[in-house]
């Protein structure tokens, strides 16, 4: 079995994003990049079928940001072969426009199963997987906690989250696309010693494609919450702060006795 | 193309979902102002007796077959694909849900119609219809206009009433084709364990978020909850590292909550955790980053260590308690 995982750089938002001058995008220079965190779960994902199963892990990212560490990390948590893929673009465009690159990209590769991640907090137009499974003709389910395969390989017996806690198992025939939400274990750890030991020796594939012909969304304007509206904020040292917590309580009756 | 909007419904065990009636209060709206109709598309099996909850469309189009008696998105988005065709509106309204997040892309790409996402808000303005997504966790909101072609919307749940969608009427009641057979197939409904407290009963709420750190602090938020006699929940990533169990989570995946108090403690206010709690009697959140989304919900906030706060709050509250 071959899976591909494919991996999306976003903004960190431990940093403080900041809109440039135009006002309808992110100020480049404000941002640092990492993998989406549902990325990490399909990689996860695929790595735990791969142990159950000997199936290979192929990991492609869009050339921009962080990507190229993203895969050095992918290679040290053992996938077989990571791609970069070049399309000499400054940012991640819109998920319409990744897909259309990804899908050149898998088309002539004839994965059995194609692993994204679900929504990343990027997604204006959609998430990355029902587009790409749209565009290859391919069965799509997302928000997937869980992924085993079936019989020989043939299909994929998958749980997919519902409000409340509920799950539907579903399987899928392969060839298929799965938006992954959470893998079934935490994404394993990779000690920094193993890191630097993958980066001498990493072999990073790279791919250069066309750009994408997708427009990107016409945002008008970019805009930040009102900071602390809604809040009125507490000051003090930590004591204080608990002290006026407890009394906020209290005032309206919230505390035993 | 028309000036109608298409409202793709959703139910759960027998029952529509709010969700539905948020998108039908909102399709009024706009139809009015586009002067077009509504239309509400209702797939499964036996669902006819929820067409009576749908008296706001103007037309109701019902696919009743065995094979869409459980959300299967192959299926589903066969069906809806080909009405969206049929039926040229100007705007799909669909949930951002797990039924609605599986069957915009594909849609979007078989209709070969433009796709949003995360709406909060839709508006027409001197005829054009404008829209706001919240996006990078909250953070930022983006504004554009919708092009003037069909275009696919999904709305977060809880950004439009539902009581505008609740009016009484006789839609017209078309008939959709059956689905062709499905490369995917339903299994069977997991329901989730029975937890050890139901979080959505509880009046007092301890929140915590990724911002608590490791599991080591977790008893420290436990703590304070039974000195307050309320429970712990959490968000999204405390479930995925296993530090409590599923039946704690809040928000879009998990639990709704409206307790007298939650105590949001490290968490960021992303747009999938405010969905399960946003109706909370009385936020307060403590959190390190003065720009956290949370903020702007809370109506008290504190910019500090959670894990420093907590047993100071414990111990406070226990003084208080006597
Ligand atoms: C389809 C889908 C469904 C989802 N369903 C859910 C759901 O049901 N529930 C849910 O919660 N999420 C859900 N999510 C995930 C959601 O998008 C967010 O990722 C999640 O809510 C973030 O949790 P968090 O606030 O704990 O973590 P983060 O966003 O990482 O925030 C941690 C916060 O802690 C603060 N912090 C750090 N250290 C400290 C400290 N010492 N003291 C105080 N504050 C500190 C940081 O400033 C930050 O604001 C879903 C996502 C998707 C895509
Ligand atoms: N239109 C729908 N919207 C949401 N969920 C659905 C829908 N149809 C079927 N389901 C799923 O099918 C399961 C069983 O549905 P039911 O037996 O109709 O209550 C539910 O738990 C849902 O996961």
């Amino acid at each position: 079995m071959k899976i591909a995982v494919l991996i999306k750089q976003v903004p960190d938002l431990v940093e403080g994003l900041e809109i440039d001058a135009s006002g309808k995008a992110l100020d480049q220079d404000s941002l640092r990049y990492i993998i989406s965190e549902a990325d990490d779960h399909a990689l996860e994902q695929a790595l735990l079928i791969r142990e159950r199963t000997g199936a290979s892990v192929d990991v492609f990212a869009l050339d921009v940001g962080e990507a190229r560490d993203s895969l050095t990390t992918a290679l040290a948590k053992g996938a077989e072969r990571v791609t970069l893929v070049a399309a000499g673009l400054e940012a991640a465009p819109g998920s319409h426009a990744l897909a259309e690159l990804f899908a050149g990209v898998l088309r002539p590769q004839n994965f059995d199963l194609i692993l994204t991640g679900v929504r990343a907090i990027d997604d204006l137009d959609g998430s990355l997987g029902g587009l790409l499974a749209g565009l290859l003709e391919l069965p799509y389910v997302g928000l997937i906690r869980k992924v085993e395969t079936g019989p020989g390989g043939e299909t994929a017996i998958v749980q997919k989250e519902f409000p409340g806690g509920f799950i539907t198992e579903l399987e899928v025939k392969l060839p298929a696309v799965l938006g992954i939400q959470s893998a079934e274990q935490p994404p394993r750890y990779v000690p920094v010693s193993r890191l630097r030991q993958v980066m001498k020796t990493a072999k990073i594939g790279e791919q250069a494609v066309e750009p994408p012909q997708a427009q990107p969304i016409a945002v008008e304007r970019l805009f930040k919450p009102e900071e602390g509206a809604g809040a009125s904020m507490l000051e003090g040292t930590p004591e204080e702060l608990a002290k006026q917590i407890a009394g906020l309580l209290a005032e309206r009756h919230l505390l035993k006795g | 193309m028309t000036n109608d909007v298409m409202v793709i419904g959703e139910h759960f065990q027998g029952a529509l979902s709010q969700i539905t009636l948020e998108l039908l209060g909102k399709a009024r709206e706009l139809a009015g102002q586009l002067d077009g109709k509504v239309e509400a598309v209702l797939l499964g099996h036996g669902v006819e007796p929820l067409a009576a909850e749908l008296g706001a469309a103007d037309r109701l189009s019902i696919a009743d077959h065995p094979l869409l008696e459980h959300f299967v998105p192959e299926t589903y988005e066969a069906v809806i694909a080909q009405r969206i065709k049929q039926a040229g509106p100007r705007l799909v309204l669909l949930g951002s849900t797990s039924v609605g997040l599986d069957l915009i892309g594909p849609l979007s790409v078989r209709a070969a119609v433009p796709c949003f996402d995360n709406c909060t808000s839709l508006q027409v303005r001197e005829g054009r219809v404008v829209a706001i997504s919240q996006l990078y966790g909250g953070k930022i909101f983006a504004e554009y206009a919708v092009p003037e072609t069909t275009a696919l919307v999904a709305v977060v749940p809880g950004s439009f009433p539902a009581e505008p969608g609740k009016a009484a009427g006789a839609p017209e009641v078309l008939r959709l084709a059956a689905p062709p057979a499905p490369r995917t197939t339903f299994r069977k409904l997991i329901e989730p364990p029975p937890g050890d407290v139901d979080v959505s009963k509880v009046p007092l709420l301890v929140a915590v978020g990724r911002g608590i750190q490791n599991a080591d602090n977790i008893p420290l938020a436990e703590e304070l909850a039974e000195t307050l006699g309320g429970a712990v929940c959490a968000s999204r990533p405390v479930i995925d590292q296993g530090w409590l169990p599923l039946t704690r989570q809040v928000g879009k995946s998990g639990v709704t909550v409206k307790p007298k108090l939650y105590l949001a403690l490290g968490i960021s206010g992303a747009p999938e955790h405010v969905e399960g709690m946003k109706q909370s009697e009385l936020i307060i959140a403590v959190n390190t980053d003065a720009k956290a989304p949370i903020f702007g919900l809370a109506h008290y906030g504190a910019v500090a260590d959670a894990v420093e706060i907590i047993p100071l709050l414990t111990e406070q509250i226990r003084a208080a308690s006597g």
